[in-house]
């Protein structure tokens, strides 16, 4: 499925309007030409995830749709408004989010920072930390310093943090990549209750093709770099999802054998515009 | 609780243990004391006219010091000291963190930099008493431009080395600028920052006693220089003893102050060493 780059007419609800995105890294004498051209739409309230081998350029698109890189050419745009720094109402999980929490501050410090930056006064953040952290099970460690925390409870942090700010939309780049296998499906679990619970719209950057099937409503699969979306799949799995039933119904295995062969197609070096 | 977390909070527990705390003060003031006791029996009975009895110099260090001269002598010396600390440091630092915030800047500045640093300060203290005059703004100013090159370069260093993941995440979640200097750059960069205070301590109290031996009318190295001249060789040890007194009292006020800003450095880098 492709979208046309010339439509820029969009639907009433589409959040995130993703519409020829180039990044080129202009590295001396060797540019790199990491994104070639994305095009997509996120729809609010929707759980996308992006699944695509390692050094496909993930991180790049994630980096480019918070603002925090400008892109080579195409536009994103948030609520119809062009990305040019980090937007409001938008929070990232980044893939090193052990690094991405303050160790000078406390826990709850942490959480609360970026509400203090938007005004909120001092009972309200209180009252928004202290639900944010009980939201990921972490209410008794609100005094404690990340850098007492285990990997995955780092993560519950950073994934507080983004929660508590009420985002729009919320980015997350391979957050569960690097904790463990129990910790992984708790943190899985936890996005998709978090998700329902707040009405969030969230966009999920995975190597993982079975968490990729297993979260989202709808999988995008980029090819390896410089990337293009070689598949757009929706996830017919009923919305509650339970990590043994799910990940056994049949529906579950066909979706991962159709993603499975994109990605090794991808990792062949197939292209959108080759035939299947 | 993870089973890694309570191994850490027994660590810490026998760390601050009673018995582990007096061997540490013991080991502190061992050298010390053996140093002093040496000091006073091969000294006792000395004909040495230079090198008095350290009980003849603990003797004249009373009425040396004790009878007025705190005012009229320690405590100016002590406030200039102060005070061209207190200016290296809010200039240090203020400037350390525009330079060391960006690139542009620092290739800029970096030559002049160099060369400025490079010019010892005492040298300075001909040129400075041609526009300052004699009195206490020189041996300030002379005090400031010392001790500002350490808390300069390494404030410069501390806000370079600030995880760029942190950086990242300041911006996403659009921290003030205000709230990005104190929570991300000044903390950030606290442990350098640090680190180059205490240096720069070093530097002033050296610069506030050679400050005092050019034309002075009062201070410490200039009560030191004079009972020197006139062969006052009991209470001129009473001074450099002093001297040494106040070094290491500033330095135990520092270190308190270090303890409490950067117990979270001491934390995180004590987790890293016992792994996560
Ligand atoms: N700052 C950079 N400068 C130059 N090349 C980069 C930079 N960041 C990433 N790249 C390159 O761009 C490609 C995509 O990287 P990345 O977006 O991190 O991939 P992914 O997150 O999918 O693993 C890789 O080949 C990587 O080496
Ligand atoms: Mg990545």
């Amino acid at each position: 499925m492709t979208i046309s780059d010339s439509v820029s007419v969009q639907s009433p609800d589409v959040l995130l309007q993703v519409r020829g995105l180039r990044k080129t890294y202009e590295v001396r004498n060797d540019p790199i030409e990491a994104i070639r051209r994305l095009t997509f739409d996120i729809h609010a309230g929707d759980l996308v995830c992006i699944v695509g081998p390692s050094g496909a350029g993930k991180t790049t698109l994630l980096r480019s749709l918070a603002g925090l890189l400008t892109p080579s050419g195409g536009s994103a745009k948030l609520d119809g408004e062009e990305i040019v720094e980090p937007p409001k109402g938008m929070a990232v999980v980044f893939q090193e989010y052990a690094r991405s929490l303050f160790p000078w501050l406390t826990i709850a410090q942490n959480v609360a920072l970026p509400l203090k930056a938007q005004g909120v006064d001092r009972a309200t953040r209180a009252e928004k930390t202290a639900k944010a952290l009980e939201a990921v099970g972490l209410a008794d460690v609100a005094k404690r310093y990340p850098w007492q925390l285990s990997g995955g409870m780092q993560q519950r942090v950073a994934l507080a943090r983004a929660v508590a700010y009420e985002p729009r939309i919320l980015l997350m780049d391979e957050p569960f990549a690097a904790v463990d296998a129990q910790t992984r499906a708790d943190l899985e679990d936890l996005v998709r209750n978090l998700w329902h619970r707040l009405g969030l719209t969230v966009l999920f950057v995975t190597h993982d093709i079975d968490e990729s099937i297993y979260l989202g409503q709808r999988v995008l699969v980029l090819s390896n770099r410089p990337t293009e979306i070689l598949d757009d799949i929706a996830i017919n799995l009923p919305d509650e999802r339970d990590q043994l039933t799910t990940r056994n119904e049949p529906e579950f295995a066909r979706l991962r054998a159709e993603v499975y062969e994109r990605v090794q197609q991808a990792k062949a070096g197939r292209r959108p515009g080759d035939a299947a | 609780m993870s089973a890694t977390e309570l191994v850490r909070t027994a660590r810490m527990k026998r760390d601050s243990g009673i018995g582990k705390q007096v061997r540490k003060v013991l080991a502190v003031v061992a050298l010390p004391i053996v140093l002093i006791v040496t000091w006073w029996f091969s000294s006792a009975g000395s004909q040495n006219f230079f090198f008095p009895p350290l009980e003849q110099i603990v003797t004249a260090f009373q009425p040396t010091w004790f009878t007025g001269a705190i005012e009229t002598e320690v405590l100016p010396s002590v406030w200039r000291l102060l005070g061209g600390y207190l200016v290296a440091g809010v200039i240090g630092i203020g400037l350390g963190a525009l330079l060391g915030s960006s690139p542009v800047l620092r290739a800029f500045t970096e030559p002049a930099l160099e060369f400025l640093r490079a010019i010892p300060p005492t040298v300075m203290i001909p040129i400075l008493i041609l526009f300052l005059g004699i009195g206490a703004e020189m041996r300030v100013v002379v005090i400031a431009i010392g001790a500002l090159w350490p808390i300069l370069l390494n404030t410069i260093e501390g806000v370079r080395a600030i995880d760029e993941v942190l950086r990242d995440t300041a911006r996403v979640y659009r921290l003030t600028p205000m709230m990005r200097f104190s929570t991300l750059i000044l903390r950030g960069a606290s442990p350098q920052i640090v680190t180059g205070a205490r240096q720069g301590l070093s530097v002033a109290i050296i610069l506030m006693v050679i400050s005092e031996m050019f034309a002075a009318q009062d201070g410490i190295g200039f009560t030191i220089i004079r009972f020197q001249k006139s062969y006052a060789m009991p209470e001129m040890w009473s001074g450099i003893l002093l001297l040494g007194v106040l070094g290491i009292v500033l330095s135990l006020i520092f270190k308190l102050f270090e303890s409490i800003s950067l117990k979270w450095y001491f934390g995180l880098r004590q987790s890293q060493r016992g792994g996560n």
